[in-house]
């Protein structure tokens, strides 16, 4: 069995208007220094396979097709072997 | 391309309005279609691999699986939405509005993405439409140049890139900007930051549409709201010529 995290990204040329406004919420705070707060998505999920290569296939696929939309987003995965 | 679908020589051609999970504008639809224009309508459950004989496929607004994720992300693979793309490629009539727009992005019929309102906030109010284009036929027997009609979603932000701006713009494909009431164009009147105003567009072939406002909430008389009349006769008449 594998444990996939997945982390969504929100291109970097395409509009964020909930980060924006989260770091207007920063600057109220007095962050000053924070710049270009960007917001993304954190999925985890479990694979049930003990074939590494599968699992890697799999978790492509699901981020290609559902997790991510490749017209404004990009993908990055870990995979972790778990018993 | 035309001949693959199934025409009806009846004076009703038949909508057929797809059901999601979350759908809320599918009765509205239904009743502007069916009640008030009088043309045959029937309700398409998601889980369906039958569009029962639809001459025109409407995907309506609402909040199908909750938005989760992306709009519309979950939906595009609803059990019915193969049968719908493969209409739509072998150039079946199919109309997005709101939620069903996002879902046309999703899967790909349309060019594009839908984000979030620029306010961050849920924009639920009438707007007015500049009709950009009227030699489509989903705009073809619209008499007036500017139409009112109301608008509510969160996620109404069409973005896309340069490339297919430009080709959006060339080939006429976008149908209805948001405007003033006399049709003046500008961020003023921009309800939630989209793309040069873009509130509907269509496919390159001209026979999928996908459009943020509703204009089955502005079909019934007795609501005060007309101008999306236009849309659903032009559409009708379209199939029956």
């Amino acid at each position: 069995m594998y444990k996939a995290t997945v982390i969504v990204k929100r291109r970097p040329k395409i509009l964020d208007p909930q980060g924006k406004a989260v770091e207007q919420g920063a600057k109220l705070l007095g962050f000053n220094n924070v710049k270009k707060t960007r917001i993304g998505k954190y999925i985890e999920f479990f694979v049930d396979t003990n074939d590494k290569n599968l699992a890697e296939k799999e978790v492509r696929e699901y981020s290609e097709k559902l997790l991510s939309n490749p017209i404004m987003e990009d993908f990055e995965y870990q995979l972790e072997e778990v018993k | 391309m035309m001949d693959e679908i199934k025409s009806h020589n009846s004076a009703k051609p038949k909508f057929g309005v797809v059901v999601f999970p979350g759908s809320n504008c599918d009765h509205d639809a239904y009743f502007a279609v069916k009640k008030i224009i009088g043309y045959d309508a029937e309700f398409l459950w998601h889980k369906e691999k039958d569009l029962k004989n639809s001459d025109v496929i409407i995907l309506p607004g609402g909040f199908s699986y909750g938005d989760y994720l992306r709009t519309g992300a979950i939906a595009r693979f609803s059990p019915i939405m193969e049968k719908v793309y493969n209409f739509a490629e072998k150039g079946g009539v199919v109309i997005g509005i709101c939620n069903g727009f996002q879902i046309l992005l999703e899967i790909g019929l349309l060019p594009g993405v839908m984000i979030q309102n620029e306010s961050l906030k849920f924009v639920c109010k009438d707007v007015f439409l500049k009709v950009e284009n009227k030699s489509t036929r989903f705009t073809n027997l619209i008499e007036k140049e500017i139409l009112k009609t109301p608008v509510a979603h969160g996620d109404g932000n069409y973005f896309t890139d340069e490339e297919t701006l430009r080709d959006l713009e060339k080939y006429n494909q976008i149908v209805f900007r948001y405007s003033s009431p006399e049709g003046i164009v500008n961020n003023d009147y921009n309800p939630n930051g989209s793309l040069k105003n873009i509130a509907g567009i269509i496919n390159r072939k001209g026979n999928v549409l996908g459009m943020m406002p509703h204009p089955e909430r502005a079909c019934d008389p007795t609501l005060g709201k007309t101008d999306g009349v236009g849309i659903f006769k032009s559409i009708a008449e379209s199939l029956l010529n």
